[in-house]
């Protein structure tokens, strides 16, 4: 032990080096605890909240659309759906055998639920199939023992219950695709839809309503443990249109397989009571999806079932337009309704000879007559004295060549051609004839049934520029409140103008002779006045002029004439004006005319106001959204 | 210099009896050792949703068994250990060569050995027949002797085979704490410190070579310990997760029981190598500093007695075990709060583990029998010396 002693003062010595070396340590560990947990503890409490807690967004119920009646037009439908928790399978194949014989699963299915059951995380559940009957959901309910794994769920899905009836009008809903992203939180939930045509679109942020949240605490794998909060959305709100269901059926059956357009509107107020497109398409095909064929069947279909020809048709009005001409020449008194102009089946302008569509004539006819009989001669006449400078201004006063501002979507504005259009868009000056030719609604002229009817109504009502709607109250971002009553502005037309107008219409439905005569309304009280149209979409040679004018019937479909009629209604306070648009139907007088005399007769039967506080039958609209 | 008249004439004898061993217990150490302890079991009967179940009742029952060993151990004679040093360094490397042969592979490494009753991890035992054989080694060694370079070849051989196999299985972090706690029991017994120097630097200068043996796991290890931010959801989510939880338990903690992210799983292996995180989660930093305060007092008793011991044997032993138990604590918590690499070094008497507790208490027992045993010369040969 001789060496000892140095060796301990050598052990003490390096003993303490060690020792300070590990006090330094420990206080380096003592400094970072003091780091991480004092100078940067919220932004660590920040992390670990987000980390804690996701915030899972809620869909609310999408807002209803009913009729003025309250009849439901769009609803909100439980849908079954099946569905497969991956890590409860012994194994997916396995329990989607199992399944398969319950319910029909197609290998496309099967593809799809391997690859996203592969894709997330095993305890989230993979839709198998949706929209499952009653009859499905309870045969996989009765073999729930043996098919370990699935589960049924119940999400809600977009109804229309009256399928094609009013489809233009409603729209449809769909996936949210790229273009359609706003900052809407809710439009990234999967499975979400929106509206994409109709009212659903136009009143898509209203319908939506606002979403929910609920935050839940979940682990470091997404598994959920327990629900921290939960903030009801708001269901969207509901919606009640101006369309009476029951009269929207009645038109939409009475046009039956034409290609044809009708739209009743209130005259005074505006709300649109009938918009029937035919033919129509069943929204609830988007919502299934629809096959490449079934697709390709609707868009190459050349009655155009997808488009609402109400506002999206546009068309030469024909001899309706006449209602237009005979205004501004009364407005510019360049005529009196006195003035006589003789008919002898044409009128020679130049070199031209401008046929009238009776080919013996009409001989002298004044401004009632006209009307009544539709001459063409005379308005040929007419349109030649006042120019069609004039007319188009009164046309454009009456809502033609723009939208008309219905709350719609995909409104077309149809067209009011003047010199300066025909110059810019043609690069052609204006040639007399043409005056002549659209002055009796032929050439460029083109308008859509809607125009039309808010022509009919602006006429029938004083003269007050009346604006259409669909939605029977006013939707002020997400909230309705009925409307205001309408005070429409002058149009400034002297009532004079206006009644000798009303006289011809009058004359052309309820005298004999008149171009509607057969289609009048003989109820008392209910009587209609109207104005025909027959378009023309083809040109006739003056070789056939010579052989005689071939028939509509004789030609094919594609080349007869639209038929037209416009009617407000009753003849004594006029309430309603109406639109018929029959696409190739031939005459106005032998198609549309009656069309609208039927619908109109039922329009009126109806009685509005009094179904508008009884709602026969139908569910009642919730209180706060009812109008006095 | 024999028989030194400051000493108490008692101690210095060459046989005492049981009863005199039992008085000399260092009932301070025992009381750190179990309240050290005792956090771990309420910090583990946390971890199991406040159950005793599945982790802190067993942990009681092994510290209990624990205990018992360390006092059987530090009753016991100094020199039974020196002279059997080298048979336990001997039994520990066999051990440690059969987990090579028939280990069982558990947490993507080979490290245990199942006896039944016990699973064994021989690079735990070695951790403290390591010290126990360099003790054994230098015990007798005079300075001029440890002055001569090929001297130092049969320790070096010592730690570096056992350090390789270790390695190989693959636990960079025990072979590290090693390679250090040996390094210690060389620089206590006298090794001149340029040799450290030149040892350091050539390690240095073999990094690039040892970065081509580590496995891909443990280059990504270092690699996100250089920058974790790098891929907070893959491999550096143990880190990135492990500083969140801790950083949001702030100075008084979320309180016992309370530890979110712990709770709710975002902490990876809270009950063994992270432990630490959920106790400063739930305890705030105000209880991460009780716990190092407690380690740094276990560390200073572990000095005293080493400076308080008569043979270099006690000596060296004694401070040995104090450095791996320091090694332990340091790396441990240094890796939970992103200072140092992910390696798996459990938080010492803390960590849900068997193998670790007994080993560990097992070397508190020799610290203890050093204790006792402190004025006892011995001879080169672990013979009374007189």
């Amino acid at each position: 032990m001789y060496h000892d002693n140095d060796r301990a003062k050598l052990f003490s010595r390096r003993a303490m080096m060690l020792a300070a070396g590990k006090a330094t340590l420990i206080t380096g560990l003592a400094a970072r605890m003091y780091y991480l947990q004092v100078m940067e503890a919220d932004k660590y409490a920040m992390q670990a909240e987000d980390n804690r807690i996701t915030t899972r967004l809620l869909a609310p119920p999408r807002g209803l659309i009913l009729d003025r009646n309250g009849v439901a037009m769009a609803i909100n439908q439980q849908n079954y759906r099946v569905m497969v928790v991956a890590e409860q399978t012994p194994s997916l194949d396995y329990t989607l055998d199992a399944l398969g014989k319950i319910i029909a699963i197609g290998e496309g299915d099967r593809a799809r639920i391997h690859k996203e059951a592969r894709r997330r995380r095993s305890f989230v559940p993979v839709s198998v199939r949706e929209n499952l009957t009653w009859e499905e959901v309870a045969r996989v309910e009765i073999n729930a023992p043996d098919l370990p794994g699935i589960i049924i769920d119940v999400g809600q899905s977009r109804y229309y219950p009256m399928e094609s009836l009013g489809a233009h009008i409603l729209g449809y809903v769909a996936a949210v695709s790229e273009s359609d992203l706003t900052d809407d939180p809710l439009e990234e939930l999967p499975g979400f839809r929106i509206g994409k045509g109709g009212v659903e679109k136009v009143y898509d942020m209203a319908l939506r309503g606002r979403a929910g949240t609920s935050s839940l605490e979940v682990n470091s794998v997404g598994r959920v443990h327990r629900e921290l909060e939960r903030k009801e959305g708001e269901p969207g709100i509901d919606l009640n249109l101006t369309l009476d269901i029951r009269l929207q059926q009645y038109a939409a059956q009475r046009l039956g397989d034409e290609s044809a357009a009708v739209v009743v509107m209130d005259i005074l107020t505006g709300d649109v009571i009938v918009m029937a497109s035919t033919p129509s398409f069943d929204p609830n095909s988007f919502n299934r999806g629809l096959s490449n064929e079934e697709w390709k069947d609707l868009t190459s279909n050349p009655r155009s079932p997808l488009t609402n020809k109400v506002i999206a048709g546009q068309f030469a009005p024909g001899s309706t337009f006449k209602l237009l001409t005979a205004l501004a020449a009364l407005e510019s008194r360049d005529i009196t309704p006195d003035m006589r102009v003789l008919c002898t089946g044409h009128l020679q302008l130049g070199s031209i000879k401008f046929h009238c569509w009776k080919k013996e004539g009409h001989g002298s006819q004044d401004l009632i007559s006209g009307i009544k009989n539709s001459c063409d001669v005379y308005f040929y006449e007419v349109a030649r004295r006042v120019g069609f400078e004039k007319i188009a201004e009164m046309a454009r006063r009456f809502g033609l060549g723009t939208q008309t501002g219905v709350d719609l979507p995909s409104e077309r504005p149809g067209l009011i051609p003047d010199r300066a259009w025909k110059r810019k868009a043609l690069k052609q000056p204006w040639h007399p004839g043409e005056t002549l030719i659209n002055a009796i609604g032929q050439g460029y002229v083109t308008a859509t049934p809607l125009q039309l009817a808010v022509m009919t109504a602006r006429i029938a009502n004083g003269g007050y520029a009346v604006v259409p709607h669909v939605a029977r109250d006013q939707v002020i971002e997400k909230s309705v409140h009925p409307r205001p009553s309408p005070e429409w502005p002058s149009l400034e037309v002297s009532r004079q103008s206006l009644a000798l107008v009303r006289k011809g219409m009058f004359a052309v439905s309820n005298e004999p002779g008149g171009t509607a005569y057969k289609a009048r309304i003989t109820q008392e009280g209910m009587w209609l006045s109207g104005k025909t149209g027959s378009a023309q979409v083809r040109r006739i040679t003056m070789r056939e002029r010579e052989t005689g004018v071939k028939k509509n019937e004789q030609l094919p479909w594609k080349e007869r004439d639209h038929a037209l009629f416009v009617a407000y209604a009753p003849e004594e306070n006029p309430r309603y004006s109406i639109a018929v648009v029959v696409e190739h139907g031939g005459g106005g007088s032998a198609v549309a005319a009656p069309i609208a005399r039927d619908i109109m007769l039922e329009v009126q039967k109806r009685d509005l106001a009094r179904v508008s506080t009884e709602a026969d039958g139908a569910p009642e609209p919730p209180p706060d959204f009812r109008r006095f | 210099m024999l028989n030194l008249p400051r000493m108490p004439l008692r101690l210095n004898r060459t046989e005492m009896s049981l009863r005199e061993k039992l008085l000399q217990l260092n009932w301070s150490l025992i009381a750190l050792l179990t309240a050290i302890a005792c956090i771990g079991f309420a910090t583990l009967y946390s971890a199991a949703g406040g159950s005793l179940e599945p982790w802190a009742l067993k942990q009681i029952v092994r510290f209990v068994v624990g205990m018992t060993i360390m006092v059987a151990v530090a009753m016991v004679d100094l020199r039974f250990w020196v002279r059997h040093a080298y048979m336990f360094y001997v039994v520990a490397a066999v051990l440690l060569l059969l987990v090579e042969v028939k280990g069982t592979v558990g947490m993507g490494a080979q490290r245990w050995i199942d006896l039944g009753f016990i699973q064994l991890q021989p690079s735990e035992i070695m951790k403290i027949t390591l010290i126990l054989a360099l003790a054994r080694y230098f015990h007798g060694a005079t300075l001029q002797e440890i002055g001569r370079p090929l001297f130092l070849i049969p320790p070096l051989v010592m730690v570096m085979l056992p350090a390789a196999m270790v390695m190989k299985q693959p636990d960079l972090g025990t072979a590290m704490m090693l390679v250090m706690s040996a390094g210690a029991v060389f620089f206590m017994a006298g090794v001149r410190l340029w040799k450290f120097a030149l040892v350091l630097v050539s390690a240095l200068s073999a990094i690039p070579l040892a970065w081509e043996f580590l496995r891909e796991y443990q280059k990504k290890r270092v690699l996100i310990f250089l920058n974790p931010e790098d891929d907070p959801l893959g491999a550096g989510y143990h880190i990135t997760q492990s500083k969140i939880a801790l950083g949001s338990g702030g100075l008084f903690g979320k309180g016992y029981m309370s530890g979110t992210q712990s709770r709710l799983n975002f902490l990876p292996e809270k009950q063994t190598d992270f432990i630490f995180t959920m106790y400063a989660e739930e305890w705030g930093m105000m209880g991460g500093l009780v716990l190092l305060v407690l380690y740094a007092m276990l560390i200073a008793f572990g000095y005293a007695i080493a400076l308080r011991c008569r043979s270099q044997f006690g000596r060296l032993m004694a401070h040995g075990i104090t450095t791996t138990f320091f090694l332990y604590f340091f790396i441990n918590i240094a890796m939970v709060m992103g200072l140092v690499p992910v390696v798996g070094v459990p938080l010492p008497l803390i960590s849900y583990g068997g193998t670790a507790m007994l080993s560990l208490l097992f070397g508190w027992g020799l610290v203890m029998s050093a204790y006792i045993h402190r004025d006892m010369p011995i001879s080169r040969r672990g013979m009374h010396d007189d």
